[in-house]
């Protein structure tokens, strides 16, 4: 595993991304192809399957290093990665194995099918030959998750450079449902045609948020619709054979049996983009409608009568077997509508509608209420523009509506995880009830390090009680909370949940006897839930 | 029987010597352990330090009135016999040691256990109580020894030289920045000091210390006529300051660096492992040597590292002080740079 250490260590000891991908880039020019693909599943999410449970992990590092279990416990949300505590507590290793990367991992898989005893003795045996960051990576292929600071496309980029072919084509090489068990590197990197797999999507292409209207010239030559808040997928239809993809690579198909109906009504050869939303009685449900459609592989009658969806269909990627994402938008969408208008009324699908507003003010306009049409914003697209793979300038852009905001008074706080260990980062807020504070939300993100720094020292001074990790802060600070949305939520002591909420600003020209009430959070719920 | 020592708001204080131990707020005589600006703060009437601590707080604290005493001697302080052992912190640093009435107390500030090459080393003394920190008091933290921590650095520095980089090498002005400087191999090319650094290595200079030739960066230093220096600066001299430099890696040494999560979040390019504070190990068994039955947990991991005492059989407590051990955030970094 040298070089993948190599490898890693590289890329761990820099922030900058040219070097990141020249390191990967001569991995992927040396490494043997089974190493290659390891790698290649590793950074696009696909890792071994979990095979020894995190609190057998935990007891037997614990035991390892003689210390007892709760001071391991301890140890790790100060650390803030399971993988890594272990790697420290450990004692030193007595030997030393080099091995290929496709050699700890087949020991990893291995451990799936052994006795409780055999998997101990094999774990304690390995940590044994290894470095502390060997260790570090082992333990994060047997804990699954394999998150070190490389996306995706990073890798891609990187093998792109490597084995010299474009890099959206091999982007879309890279998705679907193959795993290294599935597949070999000449398969799937050199040889493949991605049109073989029948189930594989085509990358999305994202927008990014709008920069400058006064860039975008005449309203005529874009494409305008609401920016729907609902799950993004794409419907591929080949050969008889439905799927639904999720933006992050999952299959979604059975979670929407309701939209399998769609087979029955489009030709093969079918590929859609769009969004997955809860509607009934034609309009949007809210958002949670919908979130309790995911997280379930299987879907009760009841709910399915409660919140069923539809497709509301952006774009066309393949028109009969075709992939016609080199054609301008234009073209795409006059097709999708052939498609989507051949389909019976009542079938699960609308197509997303281009608001063709008659000037740049008109369009703001129309943002300006998305939320009360259900919607985050607007959708531009150049009506010239191809479907391009991954988030690309220019030719796409989401105009989103304002957040929402409301001042609240911090109450709770604890460590953040990897790279936010040892740094107080998650806070919870509270607003006035009368003369008591009421817990509403969750925020960890939108405040600079120096900040978060700022607020840790004073948090280690401020702690008036501890509950494990979070510690109970006196309440002194007030932050503004922007969120996109609000509803209703019995779970909650506030009797609201909030979506997507996170720090605007910390308001310290705000007395803490000044921040919002949960009157006023009522008040929201009843004009936007 | 009464104790040795007490714990107040003020600071250790000693009721039969009437005197404080690294006082927080100010008292008529102050024992200082070393001269880490939580350990030694302005504002008493009477000091009493090392010798070898003593230009240090000078420097730092100006005008004082300073007694200083020679590790191993004693000294009769009312009731109390007082002595200074060395820390192997910093230079100067010392544990003190009080007994009164054949009772032994020893406060040892900071410590570490293994020889740094530089400071006195750490001598365990025996007592009936000690009073230790816990900075880096969970078993995630052991530290590589120096020499392989500087073979580290040197590979660096070098690799930095041939490629046409500067290597800023951010470290706290005074202890570890000495530490690396005498530690390092300084023949690989110029090292160049921030002030806060070359301010600190003169007063250590001009005491005996042996330091490698350093050049004191100001506005009329030229970086083009230093290729290939190493830059010994404190940790917020990264960016703005040491911009100068042009094309530059920048590395912090600190026993945080131990942590995958604090090392990137520190947004250097490296990270090396080096404290002058002890490590899990070194804790334990420096508190094992002591002897002592009773245990006093001070600044650090406090909580946890004083349920693992007791789990071993110590009366183990943690007292609330004011001493802030090996921070890693701005506010006190900039404390560090003064």
């Amino acid at each position: 595993m040298k070089d993948f250490v190599t490898l890693f260590t590289a890329m761990d000891q820099t922030t900058k991304t040219t070097v990141k991908t020249a390191a990967l880039t001569a991995y992927f020019q040396t490494a043997s192809d089974t190493d290659k693909l390891w790698c290649i599943a590793l950074f696009s999410g696909r890792r071994p399957k979990r095979s020894v449970t995190t609190t057998l992990l935990r007891e037997w590092a614990a035991e390892v290093a003689g210390i007892p279990l709760w001071l391991f416990e301890e140890c790790y949300p100060i650390v803030g990665d399971l993988a890594e505590t272990i790697a420290l507590v450990l004692p030193p290793a007595k030997s030393h194995e080099d091995q290929t990367l496709t050699h700890w991992i087949d020991v990893t898989k291995s451990l799936r099918s052994m006795e409780e005893g055999e998997k101990k003795e094999t774990v304690l045996a390995v940590w044994d030959r290894l470095s502390t960051t060997e260790r570090f990576l082992f333990n994060k292929l047997i804990t699954g998750g394999f998150r070190v600071g490389v996306s995706t496309k990073l890798m891609t980029r990187a093998l792109a450079r490597a084995t010299d072919q474009d890099e959206a084509a091999l982007t879309h090489k890279l998705m679907g449902q193959w795993t290294p068990e599935t597949t070999s590197f000449e398969a799937l990197i050199l040889t493949d045609d991605p049109m073989a797999d029948l189930s594989r999507p085509y990358p999305f292409y994202l927008a990014y948020q709008m920069e400058n209207l006064d860039e975008l010239g005449a309203i005529t030559h874009w494409n305008i619709e609401y920016k729907w808040d609902g799950i993004r997928g794409q419907m591929i239809l080949r050969e008889g054979q439905f799927h639904l993809w999720s933006r992050g690579e999952d299959l979604m198909t059975d979670r929407f049996p309701e939209l399998h109906r769609l087979a029955d009504f489009m030709p093969q050869g079918t590929v859609i983009d769009g969004e997955v939303l809860a509607w009934k009685d034609d309009a949007p449900l809210p958002f949670n409608a919908l979130q309790k459609r995911l997280g379930r592989k299987t879907v009760p009658k009841k709910l399915l009568a409660e919140a069923p969806v539809i497709l509301h269909a952006y774009d066309l990627l393949e028109l009969d077997g075709i992939d016609i994402r080199e054609k301008d938008l234009k073209f795409r969408r006059e097709a999708l509508e052939t498609i989507v208008a051949s389909c019976p009324a009542d079938a699960p699908i609308k197509l997303s509608e281009n608001l063709a507003p008659a000037s740049w003010d008109h369009a703001a306009s129309l943002r300006d209420v998305s939320r009360e049409n259900h919607a985050e914003g607007l959708m531009l697209k150049r009506l010239d523009s191809p479907y391009l793979a991954g988030r690309k300038k220019g030719d796409w852009w989401k105009w989103k509506v304002d957040p929402l905001t409301i001042d609240a008074v911090m109450i709770y706080a604890q460590a953040g995880h990897g790279r936010r260990a040892n740094l107080f980062t998650d806070y919870t807020f509270a607003v006035w009830n009368g003369n008591d504070l009421v817990p509403f939300t969750k925020a960890y993100s939108g405040l600079t390090d120096a900040e978060f720094r700022k607020i840790t020292a004073w948090v280690k001074k401020n702690t008036i009680q501890r509950f494990g990790p979070v510690r109970q802060v006196s309440p002194e600070h007030v932050f503004e909370i922007a969120f996109e949305g609000i509803q209703e939520s019995p779970r909650h002591k506030s009797g609201v949940a909030l979506r997507f909420p996170r720090m605007s600003r910390w308001r310290h020209d705000k007395p803490l006897q000044e921040a919002n009430t949960l009157d006023d959070l009522k008040q929201m719920l009843a004009q936007y839930g | 029987m009464a104790d040795v020592l007490t714990f107040t708001d003020r600071g250790i204080y000693c009721p039969a010597g009437d005197f404080y131990i690294d006082p927080w707020r100010p008292v008529e005589r102050a024992l200082i352990t070393h001269g880490h600006a939580d350990h030694a703060r302005w504002g008493h009437q009477r000091y009493l330090a090392t010798k070898a601590a003593a230009p240090v707080m000078r420097h730092r604290l100006g005008d004082i009135t300073l007694d200083t005493i020679d590790y191993g001697d004693t000294m009769q302080i009312g009731g109390a016999k007082v002595s200074y052992h060395p820390a192997g912190h910093v230079p100067g640093s010392a544990q003190i040691r009080v007994e009164v009435k054949g009772q032994i107390w020893v406060a040892s500030g900071d410590y570490k256990t293994t020889d740094d090459g530089f400071s006195e080393p750490f001598e365990p003394v025996r007592c009936h109580a000690f009073i230790t920190e816990s900075t880096f008091g969970l078993p995630v933290f052991k530290w590589t020894p120096q020499d392989a921590v500087a073979d580290q650095i040197n590979t660096w520095w070098a690799a930095n030289a041939a490629d046409g980089r500067a290597s800023v090498l951010g470290a706290y002005a005074l202890g570890k920045a000495q530490r690396l400087l005498t530690a390092i191999d300084q023949t690989i090319g110029p090292i160049l000091t921030h002030g806060a650094v070359e301010n600190t290595n003169e007063v250590l200079r001009a005491q005996g210390l042996e330091l490698p030739q350093t050049i004191r960066v100001n506005a009329d230093l030229n970086p083009k006529d230093h290729p290939g220096a190493l830059i010994v600066c404190p940790p917020s001299g990264f960016g703005g300051w040491s911009k100068r430099f042009g094309p530059q890696s920048t590395a912090f040494a600190s026993g945080w660096m131990a942590m995958r999560g604090v090392r990137r979040r520190r947004a250097a390019d490296r990270g090396f492992v080096l404290s002058d504070h002890a490590d899990w190990q070194g804790l334990n068994d420096a508190i094992r040597a002591t002897g002592a039955e009773r245990v006093f947990v001070t600044h650090g991991y406090t909580s946890q590292f004083t349920r693992w005492l007791r789990d071993q059989g110590y009366d183990a407590h943690v007292v609330s002080t004011e001493y802030e051990g090996e921070t890693l955030d701005a506010a006190s970094e900039d404390g560090a740079a003064q």
